[in-house]
């Protein structure tokens, strides 16, 4: 009897020495179809290596919304965002991994990074070919808020920097585009996804400006015929960084595989599957044609990284106040 | 004495609505009359009934295959679950507290009595998304109880019971609201009666105050019922999003939209409708149940 009873406990006990480990990834959201295959390619990987079996929780939202909740506690193991500075107000705000985790891992701790380019409609009947189209009076042009949105502050950055670094160009020419840019914005959507919905599926304004890889995948649905991608002469390199949050990985004991996760990233079927994605990776020689040749800066090259982009653009009475007030 | 009294009052009044009925009937000419009613009908086609067609329509627009392979997908059954698990809890705890809250306000006078009935309805006054930031900040990792939890290990925001204590929260005044103004109107006659023939409290409340507010009690469980599983705002601040362990069927809904997802998204937003459709159903029997 006593050994029936005992029973129940003793599978338990078996159950939870099955080694399982879970994960979690918090992501931004153009991400989901690339986890999702990079998630089940590293369990097998991590199974064949160490008998056990890794499952990789998922959450998507807005890269500053996210870095949010990770600092008000939801428990990620790993964080995989738009943008440095959003990993930045982790350290800073939340505590939760050091100040330099840029360094931890090669290339800025950015395994792939992305470019920013524009969406027209088929045939570009308005001719909008580089960053100068996008201020030309009559012309609609749909980016998301950069108060809320990283792909926002990469579009942001990528027109002010094209503007300023351009042959003749400087701080005021910048400054005279961005006016005319963001006089051309009928709507600021919250979040990158929202911005391409107006203008795929509301069928709002002449241009979007957008992630490669969004771009990319709107080619890709059954969208193909509708739209065309145009590449500026020059754009930023938006280098969307990842690095493990050392408090939550310490407290649950999966420093090993989440190390091993981000090393994964890296690696060749890492960047390969990168690539199928529509994401630049970082660490291969060439790159696959899809890809668009087109020259860049970083943000470091261009603003001297994000604390100062941030101050001197983004915070309240920043520049972009200034400019989007001037519509108003 | 009392019985061709009680006779009288409907027969004169069953006499004045005949009389409204035929003054009603013809004072306006029959186009003003079908145009207003035409009005009204096609408003509610257009703003009520649509929509829910709409829904259906989308869904099993790609054939029914597609939309059982929607419903039954690892993250639709995770989301369903937890909904559904959500529901269990805060319905019952929901029901006994606003019952006793209902009860305290209606049949007894003490001190605080009508703060009781004010904070009865703050969560109706309160925005979701408050409500939900509110619990952030209560009980976040860098809120108020937040360093205590992580001290004793317990996750509360971003995982279920953060999600169970928002909903709890938003769909409080739902019985207690429902129940209040019954439990007010029918006074305390019955109860003194009972107490004076020797019942005990327990047996006052359970024999004849909950009998007779039994149908009012079923229709605010329907709807207590109703935004437990479809509130959206404060469980989507609370959620931390987790795809198939912290999402919730409105949640999971957005998530597939945003994906492009259309046919998935109404799939399980029918869900949601069927839901709505059938407690607008129970609420019509229980108002013809208590005429």
């Amino acid at each position: 009897m006593r050994a029936l009873a005992l029973l129940p406990l003793l599978l338990l006990a078996a159950c939870s020495k099955e080694s399982t480990v879970t994960l979690l990834n918090a992501s931004y959201d153009p991400t989901r179809e690339l986890y999702e295959e990079v998630n089940r390619a590293f369990a097998k990987r991590w199974l064949e290596k160490t008998g056990q079996t890794v499952v990789i929780n998922q959450s998507h939202g807005g890269s500053g919304k996210q870095a949010r909740a990770v600092i008000d506690g939801l428990e990620a193991d790993l964080v995989t965002l738009a943008l440095g500075w959003d990993i930045d107000a982790v350290a800073s705000k939340g505590k939760l991994l050091p100040e330099n985790w840029a360094t931890r891992l090669p290339r800025n701790s950015a395994p792939f990074a992305s470019t920013i380019v524009f969406v027209v409609r088929k045939g570009n009947p308005r001719g909008i070919h580089d960053w100068e189209d996008l201020a030309k009076p009559g012309v609609q042009v749909i980016t998301p808020n950069p108060k809320t949105s990283g792909g926002a502050r990469w579009n942001y950055l990528a027109a002010y920097g094209a503007a300023q670094r351009k042959p003749g160009g400087d701080d005021a020419q910048a400054k005279q585009l961005m006016a005319g840019l963001f006089a051309n914005v009928p709507v600021l959507d919250a979040g990158a996804r929202g911005s391409t919905t107006t203008f795929a599926e509301r069928g709002l304004g002449d241009v979007l400006i957008a992630w490669e890889n969004e771009a990319l995948l709107l080619l890709n649905g059954a969208s193909k015929d509708t739209f065309e991608v145009v590449v500026p002469s020059l754009s930023i390199l938006a280098e969307t960084p990842v690095a493990l949050v050392d408090q939550v990985v310490d407290r649950r004991g999966t420093r090993t595989v989440a190390e091993a996760y981000l090393k994964f990233l890296y690696s060749d079927e890492g960047q390969a599957l990168a690539s199928k994605h529509g994401f630049r990776p970082t660490g291969v020689a060439t790159l696959e044609p899809k890809f668009a040749k087109v020259s860049t800066f970083t943000i470091a090259e261009g603003f001297g990284g994000w604390a100062t982009a941030q101050r001197v653009h983004f915070d309240d009475r920043g520049l972009f106040d200034q400019l989007y007030a001037v519509k108003k | 004495m009392r019985s061709p009294l009680s006779l009288e009052v409907p027969l004169q009044s069953r006499h004045l609505s005949a009389l409204v009925r035929h003054r009603l009937a013809f004072d306006e000419s029959v186009w003003v009359r079908r145009a207003l009613i035409g009005l009204a009908l096609s408003f509610v086609g257009l703003f009520l009934v649509l929509p829910l067609v709409t829904v259906f329509a989308r869904a099993l627009g790609e054939g029914p295959a597609r939309y059982f392979h929607a419903l039954t997908s690892r993250e639709a059954l995770a989301a369903i679950r937890l909904t559904l698990f959500t529901a269990a809890i805060v319905v019952p705890v929901n029901l006994v507290v606003g019952v006793a809250a209902a009860w305290l306000i209606a049949k007894f006078r003490f001190p605080g009595r009508s703060l009781l009935l004010t904070l009865v309805d703050l969560p109706f006054s309160v925005s979701p998304v408050i409500a939900g930031l509110a619990f952030v900040l209560l009980l976040g990792r860098s809120g108020l109880l937040g360093p205590w939890l992580q001290s004793i290990d317990v996750q509360v925001i971003f995982s279920t019971p953060g999600i169970v204590l928002a909903t709890l929260f938003v769909t409080f005044p739902f019985v207690a609201r429902e129940v209040l103004p019954l439990m007010q109107s029918q006074g305390n006659d019955q109860e003194e009666a009972a107490l004076t023939l020797g019942a005990s409290g327990f047996q006052t409340f359970f024999r004849v105050t909950l009998p007779r507010v039994k149908w009012a009690l079923l229709s605010g469980v329907v709807l207590c019922n109703a935004r437990a599983m479809g509130e959206f705002g404060a469980v989507s601040v609370v959620s931390g999003h987790i795809r198939g362990v912290t999402n919730t069927v409105p949640l999971h809904v957005e998530i597939l939209y945003n994906e492009y997802d259309s046919t998935g998204a109404f799939a399980v937003a029918s869900l949601l409708t069927l839901l709505a459709v059938v407690t607008l159903l129970v609420k019509k029997f229980v108002e013809w149940r208590t005429e």
